[in-house]
């Protein structure tokens, strides 16, 4: 396989720098910015709120997503996005808390420089937690692309993206290992870590092809799992009053 | 058909319907285990599936599929326009997805369902990344026209599995699509034929001499699976999609 040089210099498995802040909007109940080099997006976690919507279960929490995008009218686009991060954050929050509750999240994007949903679920994970919304475990998304020859890359940016034949959204589950150095939680013989969450696909790929973005996806996955839990940990849980 | 007691509860007195009802996962997964499921297919077969070409007589390409009871009627409409300056010698298509209220007792007018859109989304992207259609061959006049496909996608009946049978529909349809006859007209317009004998005016020169199917390539085929437990199960209804989370 040939080497792609990439516009930034990057390796094709290296990602962009990664940024994380906590608690940035004082009204609502969790919030977080997550940035990948340049795509920025900010989510607010507002609820538990009473009630669920008509057709949801009311055995359950229920979980709303409002995506915000920068620029334009709300189209498919965007309900495609809210229903992606739906499906993903209601596997890994604990439904049956808190039954009969609807969570809002809303997603604002700020700067759209490629793998814009893996931004968002990111975000989004990291303002669920500072909402101290109860989940199982954290999620982290990756975004793997395939390039003309079969040569796989990660995180690409928009000019990278648009040439790019087929990409794969990944999201995996946090690894236990950044919490328990000690041993790995087993879900049926397998750690958890090696299952996944949500995978979306964009363009034509082979089995093959698949099978190798989602292999070099896990092994990214471990370094964002690593970053998600230093900069969850660094804040410390002072300012816990917060207006309602 | 009789349940076998479950640890004695209440649902050894219970009908089977009732049972249905008010434990929806207990009754599924007494299936699962036998591995049936109630409409009695294995766990790994989809429903009876048929397609029905031509279904809507006005339109240049329709079909009609029914995956089980989910119902979906694709029709394609085509008309003339300029093409966009970056690909003056491709044609368009574009793709829309609806769910009538007709189509389950969970839409009502008015409030627009949540899945419509993303399945419209998801379709467009599908066909047109597959490269089933090359648009090339929607162009008439270099630069000046080529057709544009408007597809109408219409879910009459919405009992799981809705991207399945919607894409099985959009694909027969524009396989059944026979593009319309025109001329060009003194003025350099395009004028569409129309079928009623129009035996005598035809002095000026048809673009295309005969009613020409589209060459389609690769076609896309889709299969919708639930994973729960430790069980996969092929092509659910929405009763099942309901109950059992992970699509």
């Amino acid at each position: 396989m040939m080497e792609i040089d990439r516009a930034d210099g990057r390796t094709p498995n290296q990602l962009r720098p990664l940024a994380c802040s906590r608690n940035i909007l004082h009204r609502a109940h969790g919030s977080a910015s997550w940035s990948q080099g340049d795509t920025k997006v900010l989510a607010a976690v507002y609820g538990p709120k009473a009630g669920t919507k008509k057709n949801e279960n009311p055995e359950k929490a229920c979980i709303e997503v409002i995506w915000k995008p920068k620029t334009g009218q709300i189209g498919k686009l965007e309900k495609e996005y809210e229903m992606i991060l739906k499906r993903t954050l209601q596997s890994i929050c604990i439904l049956t808390i808190n039954p009969n509750t609807t969570t809002s999240v809303i997603v604002q994007v700020v700067h759209d420089d490629g793998a814009l949903l893996t931004c968002a679920i990111n975000a989004a994970c990291a303002a669920l937690v500072d909402a101290g919304i109860p989940i199982k475990h954290l999620a982290v998304a990756i975004c793997c692309c395939l390039a003309e020859d079969g040569y796989v890359i990660l995180d690409p940016t928009k000019l990278e993206e648009q040439k790019m034949k087929g990409f794969a959204f990944l999201v995996f589950p946090n690894s236990i290992h950044s919490v328990l150095p000690e041993g790995s939680l087993l879900v049926e013989g397998e750690p958890v870590e090696h299952g996944i969450i949500t995978s979306v696909t964009h363009g034509l790929m082979s089995v093959e092809e698949y099978l190798k973005c989602l292999e070099r996806g896990h092994a990214a996955s471990a370094k964002l799992s690593d970053f998600l839990r230093r900069s969850l940990k660094l804040q410390l849980p002072s300012d816990s009053s917060k207006a309602k | 058909m009789g349940l076998p007691n479950v640890s004695g509860d209440l649902s050894a007195e219970m009908e089977v319907d009732a049972f249905r009802r008010l434990f929806p996962l207990r009754f599924y997964e007494r299936h699962l285990s036998e591995s049936i499921r109630p409409d009695a297919r294995p766990l790994g077969r989809a429903r009876d599936t048929t397609l029905a070409l031509g279904a809507v007589a006005s339109a240049d390409g329709s079909a009609l599929a029914k995956i089980g009871s989910t119902t979906m009627l694709a029709a394609i409409k085509m008309e003339v326009m300029s093409p966009s300056t970056d690909s003056p010698d491709e044609g368009c298509i574009a793709i829309d997805f609806h769910m009538p209220p007709i189509c389950s007792p969970i839409v009502r007018p008015g409030r627009p369902v949540e899945a419509a859109p993303v399945v419209s989304k998801q379709l467009s992207d599908t066909i047109l990344s597959s490269g089933m259609i090359n648009l090339k061959e929607l162009s008439l006049v270099s630069g000046k026209a080529a057709w544009m496909a408007y597809l109408d996608i219409y879910c009459l009946d919405a009992d799981g599995a809705l991207f399945d049978a919607a894409l099985l529909s959009a694909v027969a349809a524009f396989s059944h699509l026979q593009i319309p006859i025109v001329f060009l007209n003194d003025d350099g317009k395009i004028v569409v034929v129309s079928e009623e004998g129009e035996g005598g005016k035809l002095d000026k020169e048809p673009v295309n001499k005969e009613k020409r199917k589209l060459t389609l390539r690769s076609l896309p085929f889709s299969l919708t699976c639930i994973l729960h437990k430790n069980y996969i199960l092929a092509d659910p209804t929405a009763e099942e999609e309901s109950i059992m989370e992970l699509l």
